[in-house]
């Protein structure tokens, strides 16, 4: 039998190798950046969760009797702005891609490690306006800017928000940028585009969205601050515009983001269950096709926002039939994770938990998707709270569980240690359960017709909205927990290895954490990925 | 892989370019000034286009690049005109079930 030797702490890492701030905040290296990023998004998230507890705690009578009106409006919107923005967008990819792209295609950094700094301060700066504008009294327009009400009736900082979206839109596009030349410049000798990790596909596809995407939505935010400021007329019928163009070219962005909320982590899921199934990915091809599919068709499906805004019938049926199609790749997806666990060696450990928990609230926030893609229910189901249910599933349950699954399946490599599996499988049950419970009455009492973006509502609505608020409460202390014992185990966690979890990807075949270099000679790839051998197998266990 | 050579552009070409697009600025200029009817605003975007393709094709240096980056310049170009094809295909339909706004 081959046991695993014991685990030392790499005494030259990236995290040691030098200790001013400095070394920190004008650093190159991808990993630092990463961590940089982490911290950011983990500040912004809590802020985020701040508001979402003030909705919530709203929401539990159905007099307006916490917030007024205004002061709700404003909530709302900087807990959308705030975690969209400044959260789900960069979370995936700014942090663990960042982190891990370079180390699993055996690469040394990113293409442009100057550019990656600047992404990061570009990110804090728009970061800041954002920021500013809630200091200095916030936006009440709802996250989406609807116009005319954004550029000619709101009284909230819309020009200060807009420019901050815009900014913070800039970092998306040069990260994007950088993973794609990083993808097809700096892989290492022998890894072709088929023995890529799964991760590495999402990610691709996802750069491919912010670089063409983002672009838009940053021209849009632009043009809203242009007609706000200047008066010059493009969506206020007022000054001769047409604000429901300012939906679609708003929502030609807004749609493909929630691919680029949850590619990444579509990516960290096919990692986290081949790893723990000890077994290839099923359908390994599909799986990286399918990733750039959704890349693809998730650009062609934004008009499914507008069947209630005088869009044209026949434009929405076009959008309607092609919103149907994109979920096939999506279902390949799950079909495949399935197969893939199918007579593996499933383990069942903290990140796996999590990957499970993508996989049920990922298929019931696609497939309530299906119901809102349905032009006639749609009528019947738009800005109510069955909408506010169904993308909090995509991107709450698809995007935070990738996120956090990311994060516990990584943390050994990023920082060297353990955390203590016990609570960080509670935490992962606990959010679990948190979430269905504050986000599965939502699909009811919008289906009996609550409205979103109101604080007052009939009386027969409330015991839906008094569980909400409970599964809320559940859910905070779920996402509380693991930034305690994260921390904790920065300094009293276990000694990891280099590769406990026995996984395949030049990630685990360097030390952890990393040294600054990576690797200490470039790694030559002669295999398919994911091929598990005896020596990972040793490791299970 | 992609050769690493940089194709070295004549200096006349640099001019010829340069000339073509003073030239096409004053025609915008003196086009805006005769009324074409609806015509006007494809004629004065059909004149921007081709000098903003003249600036991508030689300032830019793609016409002389890889395959790869003109993949990537047309997949740009590609979903600008998704983009307003599809929105478009929205504003051209609208009047076709004969009630107002749909």
């Amino acid at each position: 039998m081959i046991t695993a030797p014991s685990p030392v702490l790499t005494k030259k890492n990236y995290l040691n190798e030098a200790h001013s701030l400095k070394s920190w905040l004008l650093t190159k290296d991808h990993k630092r950046i990463g961590i940089l990023y982490l911290i950011s998004v983990t500040f912004f998230f809590m802020l985020g969760g701040l508001y979402a507890a003030m909705i919530r705690l709203e929401l539990m009578t159905p007099a307006g009797d916490l917030l007024e009106s205004n002061t709700y409006n404003k909530v709302f919107t900087m807990h959308g702005v705030l975690m969209v923005f400044l959260f789900l967008i960069p979370s995936i990819p700014a942090v663990l891609g960042n982190f891990l792209l370079p180390l699993m295609i055996g690469a040394k950094d990113v293409a442009f490690p100057r550019l990656n700094l600047l992404s990061y301060y570009v990110y804090l700066a728009g970061g800041l306006f954002i920021f500013t504008s809630l200091i200095l009294g916030g936006v009440d327009t709802g996250w989406t800017f609807y116009t005319p009400f954004s550029t000619s009736y709101s009284n909230g900082y819309v020009l200060t928000t807009g420019l901050g979206i815009f900014i913070a839109g800039f970092s998306s596009i040069l990260t994007g940028l950088n993973f794609i030349v990083t993808i097809h410049r700096m892989r290492a000798p022998g890894l072709t585009w088929f023995r890529l990790p799964l991760f590495v596909w999402a990610h691709y596809a996802t750069s491919m969205i912010q670089i063409l995407g983002t672009p838009v939505v940053a021209v849009t935010l632009f043009l809203v601050v242009l007609e706000r400021g200047l008066h010059i007329g493009f969506f206020d019928p007022a000054y001769g515009g047409d604000p429901v163009l300012f939906q679609h070219m708003f929502w030609f962005y807004s749609h493909p983001a929630v691919y680029i909320m949850i590619l990444p982590s579509m990516g960290v899921v096919s990692e986290i269950i081949s790893t723990f199934s000890s077994k290839k990915p099923f359908g390994y091809t599909f799986i990286a096709f399918s990733s750039l599919a959704i890349a693809v068709f998730g650009f062609l499906v934004w008009g499914h926002h507008l069947y209630v805004a005088s869009q044209s019938v026949y434009a929405g049926m076009v959008f309607s039939i092609l919103t149907y199609i994109v979920a096939i790749p999506s279902a390949i997806k799950i079909f495949n994770w399935l197969a893939t666990m199918y007579k593996g060696s499933v383990r069942i450990t903290t990140p796996m938990l999590y990957a499970f928990g993508f996989m049920g609230l990922f298929t019931i926030g696609g497939l309530t998707g299906l119901f809102l893609a349905s032009i006639g229910l749609d009528v019947h189901l738009t800005d109510t709270y069955f909408v506010v249910a169904h993308f909090h599933y995509v991107m709450v349950g698809g995007a935070i569980m990738g996120f956090l699954g990311g994060i516990h399946f990584w943390w050994p490599k990023i920082t060297g240690r353990m955390y203590p599996e016990g609570w960080s499988k509670l935490s992962a049950i606990m959010v679990f359960c948190g979430f269905n419970l504050t986000f599965f009455p939502q699909f009811l009492v919008g289906y009996m017709g609550m409205p979103r973006r109101y604080h007052v509502y009939p009386p027969e609505f409330q015991v839906f909205n008094v569980l909400s608020t409970a599964g809320a409460g559940l859910l905070g202390v779920g996402y509380f927990v693991p930034f305690i014992y994260l921390l904790w185990s920065l300094k009293y966690g276990k000694l990891a290895g280099d590769n406990p979890w026995g996984a395949t990807g030049l990630e685990w075949k360097t030390s952890s954490p990393p040294i600054h270099q990576n690797f200490e000679v470039t790694p030559v790839v002669t295999q398919e990925a994911y091929t598990y051998t005896t020596e990972e197998v040793a490791h299970i266990g | 892989m992609a050769d690493h050579t940089h194709h070295i552009v004549p200096k006349r070409v640099y001019f010829a370019v340069f000339t073509a697009l003073i030239v096409l600025t004053w025609v915008t200029a003196w086009i805006s000034t005769v009324d074409l009817g609806r015509m006007n605003l494809v004629v004065a975007l059909s004149i921007a286009v081709f000098k903003a393709s003249l600036v991508v094709l030689f300032f830019m240096h793609i016409a002389y690049a890889t395959k790869l980056t003109k993949m990537i310049v047309f997949s740009g170009i590609y979903w600008l005109i998704l983009l307003l094809f599809i929105t478009m295909e929205d504003i051209w339909t609208r009047g076709w079930m004969g009630v107002p706004g749909r």
